[in-house]
């Protein structure tokens, strides 16, 4: 079943006027003929309206910088937002010293009432010499949460003292969650702070070998980037650094160094990406390692940056290599997915990236959104001049950065830019509209009673979503995916993750589980007589 | 696992590392979907909100509804009035729950908004019901949060409304699973006494699988019983830091006698509520709850030497903490280290009191946290750690067996529906204890000393 235009409408009814007129423009029915189609994104959640945004201190310390293993993160403020976050995410690490991995620590200076009436600065300074003292981090970081900004602790300058005490970096992040509208702006915010005080600060001047590259927003969700650089150290890439998944502190900061960027999550990090072109000339380009066919696109866009015949060749091998050992097993389950539909809402990238690979397995998407993106994640970066500003949006500061009278050097040369530039996504994302098809749902920021109608209308045989909507669907008797967390397994990315990915898929289709939800004596009438009786009476 | 932390033990005061307690709003939230047809509102940043239901999601594997205020830099600067009144008009338009039940966060608490003001400002449609409490989550822990909002219910709905009290108990039971609530329903009933039980979150977040959602499922306490509780009898509040201050509220409130016991976990936390009922009820015990104690009683004997003299880390909730410790002791076994993240004198006072009474010295310790817990264990170590799901790191770092209880669990299922405490709690507790033992035992075990029967 589709959905046009009146249905919409008689959706939206329900709402007040006001929230009426606010969503309508959220969601757009993907219609070819009209073109480039607007809808808006990252402005305000209505209040009591149930939805699944977080905040800026989630998007900062929880996705952005707490990925960082041998940094100390520390949460100023109560208790609750340290502890949130802990663990809660799935973003693997290992270390080869284990006492410089900290990412199963929770620290939280635990403000008490009288905290919040003096001041919780002097707790938090306390907290950084206990942490120094106990843990020997290399760098610390420090997170803002809400109370923090309102009660006026300065801690960019508790930051700046401890630094001096311990010789160490201790980074201040004011993320707090009030920010902004979502966990987006923390990504604004964290990845201004790393750029400023981070990347660049190691002293290596060149990569130490050919086709350096840095990974960029791969969080490792379930091991997601083990298995991207498993495949791109095969074709001979050397990965600097890995923004933030399994990521580190020692070696973000020679992130400087690498030749290209490979953007995955762009609304997350497409900051850093911009700012290292502008600072050093690395240009950076949109990858996407989810599903078979976009990852060996991305595959191929990076040897086609890089030119080199070997270079070109040796990704054919691998990606013959790895599509024959793989092909067999996706085509298996794809017998099991075949023809069914999804709705793919999550977060601010994936909600456009699984929808590839759930087309490799026959499921087509016909409704996706993000929780947290920008318009451009949605239009395309070419309607970002178009993007107007606003109260929330202004509260977040831009960095501008300037090259680096040292280290700055085109990495290819202007011509070839623009040359490369018509046939891969460099410097650029063409957003998730384009790829969906006329008819196909588009809804920003959905909540729980669009989740709903949508859900009744569309009847989708698969939910990829959240925790907070997991068990809404499956109630419902409809399998839910979590793509946040992916329901504690993975990767989901790369050749691997693929069929990981399709293994997952199928086994929630044809569990037997599904069958049991009606008792048999609500199937079918007790006595088998009865009706007969009742026909010939 | 855990490899920075050492035996030698620090003295912090800069604040918690693996904390051993949450924020109070989640237990606001958590005790609000414990009213029927009801919907919690957070009224703060939607980060909170967010927070709080992820995490008691993953706890019980069912859907947590639940609003949010959605305070963006302004509201932070000016108050939070104008986004409460437009959430509850939104609210019931478009949710249609019977009551909102309104809790604070760090955030609306540190800019002072005045909840009771702007609910009676609000457009609140006819027939539907608004009740709040204040959660600063800079004071106490989720117990804190839980016991405040169950306060609120008590404070706004209960009512007087007849001479003489009626032959009903108030049960607070305090911050337990679903299925533990279920179990202290089903004790009362079987005593034949008539009860409100109050929150209680059995059929609203253990609620069964049927094709179909509900928002608001079954399950619940009725606004009715609610308002009614101020008839009745007794009160019994089972667990103090989560119960008492309602029962108390309801005894100002109502003259609702208050009876403090623990939360009934083990065979003398049990039998004290059993007593209590008979006491104020004058009834007998019915055959039926005769029998359950007495096989209770049966496998403690047969198997003690499983467990027998082993030595046992606890941490979690106050009032878990308190009550297990109390069974631990009649199990023959041995606290060592007993631990809440949670703030409060009295835990380590009645802790202390049962200690000594049994003549064992441990390390007993409120407002904690779990790496100080493991660095105890690091200096005396114990055969057994029984805790939440984040006991796991430290479980796995020493090499212990770990038996899960209490919230939250995040890591496991089916905790949430079966109970903890009453008789068959009890009997579910040692079948834990017992098994992590024994599969220790088993996996430790040369061939020659592997057994068949144990
Ligand atoms: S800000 Fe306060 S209420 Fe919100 S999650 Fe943090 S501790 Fe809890
Ligand atoms: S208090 Fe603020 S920072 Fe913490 S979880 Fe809530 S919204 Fe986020």
């Amino acid at each position: 079943m589709a959905i046009d235009e009146k249905m919409l409408e008689q959706i939206l009814n329900k709402y007040p006027a006001k929230v009426k007129r606010n969503r309508k423009k959220h969601i757009v029915i993907r219609d070819i003929e009209k073109g480039a189609q607007e809808i808006e994104a990252n402005t305000r959640t209505i209040p009591g309206i149930i939805t699944n945004r977080g905040c800026a201190f989630a998007g900062c310390k929880g996705v952005v910088v707490g990925p960082l293993k041998d940094m100390v993160h520390i949460v100023h403020g109560p208790v609750g937002c340290a502890y949130y976050s802990w663990g809660t995410r799935r973003n693997k690490a290992k270390s080869e010293n284990p006492k410089e991995n900290f990412l199963n620590y929770c620290f939280s200076t635990d403000m008490q009432e009288s905290d919040i009436v003096f001041g919780g600065e002097k707790k938090l300074a306390k907290m950084i010499d206990e942490v120094v003292e106990i843990f020997h981090p290399k760098a610390i970081s420090v997170s803002a949460t809400c109370p923090v900004g309102l009660i006026g602790d300065d801690l960019v300058a508790v930051a700046k003292a401890a630094e001096k005490r311990h010789g160490i970096q201790v980074l201040a992040f004011n993320c707090e969650g009030y920010k902004g509208v979502s966990q987006s702006a923390g990504h604004h915010i964290a990845n201004n702070i790393l750029m400023e005080k981070v990347i660049g600060a190691g002293n290596l001047e060149e990569a130490p070998s050919k086709y350096s590259i840095n990974i960029l927003g791969e969080y490792n969700i379930g091991g997601d980037s083990w298995e991207i650089e498993r495949v791109l150290k095969d074709i001979g890439y050397h990965v600097v650094t890995v923004m933030t998944g399994d990521g580190s502190y020692e070696e973000l900061k020679n992130a400087h160094i690498a030749e290209l960027n490979l953007v995955q999550c762009h609304r997350s990090i497409n900051y850093i990406a911009e700012m290292l072109e502008i600072k050093y000339g690395t240009p950076w380009l949109k990858v996407n390692f989810i599903g078979i066919e976009n990852t060996i696109k991305s595959l191929r866009n990076m040897a086609q940056y890089f030119g080199d015949p070997e270079l070109i060749q040796k990704t054919e091998e691998v990606i013959a290599r790895e599509t024959a050992r793989i092909e067999p097993v996706m085509a298996q389950y794809k017998k099991i997915c075949e023809g069914k539909t999804a709705f793919c809402f999550v977060g601010g990238s994936r909600g456009h990236h699984y929808q590839g690979l759930f087309a490799e397995l026959g499921v087509e998407t016909i409704l996706a959104g993000y929780e947290f993106a920008h318009r451009d994640d949605y239009e395309g970066r070419d309607i970002i001049p178009e993007i107007k500003s606003d109260a929330d949006s202004k509260n977040i500061p831009d960095l501008h950065v300037t090259p680096d009278q040292r280290r700055y050097r085109l990495k290819i040369s202007d011509e070839k830019m623009a040359e490369l530039k018509k046939r891969i996504p460099l410097g650029n994302y063409k957003g998730m509209i384009s790829d969906m098809k006329d008819g196909h749902v588009i809804v920003d920021d959905l909540n729980h009673f669009e989740t709903e109608e949508f859900i009744k209308i569309l009847k989708p045989d698969i939910f990829a979503s959240g925790i907070k909507d997991k068990y809404v669907v499956q109630k419902m008797g409809i399998p839910s995916k979590q793509l946040h967390s992916y329901d504690y397994s993975g990767p989901y990315a790369g050749f691997n993750g693929a069929v990981k990915f399709a293994e997952d898929i199928s086994m929630a289709f044809t569990s037997p589980t599904w069958n049991f939800i009606t008792p048999p004596w609500k199937n079918k009438p007790l006595l088998d007589g009865k009706i007969v009786d009742e026909e010939a009476s | 696992m855990l490899d920075s932390t050492s035996k030698q033990i620090v003295k912090r005061s800069g604040g918690v590392i693996n904390p051993a307690k949450t924020c109070q709003p989640i237990g606001a939230m958590y005790a609000a979907l414990g009213i029927h047809k009801c919907l919690p509102h957070s009224h703060g940043s939607q980060g909170c909100c967010s927070y709080h239901r992820m995490h008691l999601t993953r706890h019980f594997r069912d859907p947590i509804m639940a609003s949010t205020s959605s305070f963006t830099e302004g509201a932070s600067v000016f108050g939070g009035v104008a986004n409460l009144k437009t959430a509850i008009k939104n609210v019931f338009t478009i949710y249609d729950p019977d009551i909102m039940a309104i809790h604070t966060t760090c955030l609306s608490e540190t800019i002072g908004d005045d909840i009771p003001s702007i609910i009676k400002s609000a457009e609140i449609p006819e027939g539907k019901l608004v009740i709040h409490a204040n959660t600063p989550s800079y004071v106490g822990s989720h117990v804190t949060g839980f016991s405040n909002m169950v306060k609120g219910m008590i404070t706004y709905l209960a009512e007087v409304d007849v001479e003489e009290k009626k032959q009903q108990v108030n049960v607070i039971p305090g911050f337990v699973n679903p299925g533990d609530m279920r179990e202290i329903k089903r004790i009362v009933k079987i005593m034949g006494i008539d009860s409100i039980v109050l929150p209680d979150t059995s059929g609203v977040l253990d609620a069964p699988m049927t094709g179909e959602y509900t928002m608001y499922p079954r399950g619940g306490t009725k606004i009715e019983e609610i308002k009614d509780s101020g008839n009745s009898l007794v009160t019994l509040a089972l667990g103090s830091f989560a119960s008492s201050d309602a029962a108390k509220e309801l005894k100002r409130k109502c003259n609702v006698p208050e009876v403090s016991l623990k939360t009934p976990i083990g065979v003398k936390a049990t039998d004290e509520l059993i007593m209590s009922l008979i006491k104020k009820f004058n009834k007998e015990v019915p055959y039926e709850l005769e029998e359950e104690r007495g096989q209770l009683v049966d496998i403690m004997t047969d198997t003690h030497f499983h467990f027998h003299g082993k030595t046992v880390a606890i941490f979690g909730d106050p009032d878990i903490v308190i009550a297990l410790t109390e069974y631990i002791l009649s199990l023959g076994m041995i606290p060592v280290h007993v631990l809440t993240g949670t703030p409060g004198g009295a835990f380590e006072k009645e802790i202390k009191a049962m200690l000594l009474e049994a003549g064992i010295r441990a390390n007993v310790k409120a407002a904690g946290d779990l790496m100080e817990l493991h660095q105890l264990i690091k200096n005396k170590p114990v055969d057994l750690l029984i805790g939440n799901t984040y006991g796991k790191y430290i479980a796995r770092a020493e090499d212990l067996p770990f038996v899960r209880i209490g919230f939250p669990i995040l890591d496991r299922s089916v905790h949430s529906y079966l109970p903890v405490v009453g008789y068959k709690g009890a009997m579910r507790i040692i079948e834990m204890i017992s098994n992590a033992l024994l599969e220790r035992a088993d996996r430790d075990a040369a061939d020659e000393d592997f057994e068949l029967v144990m």
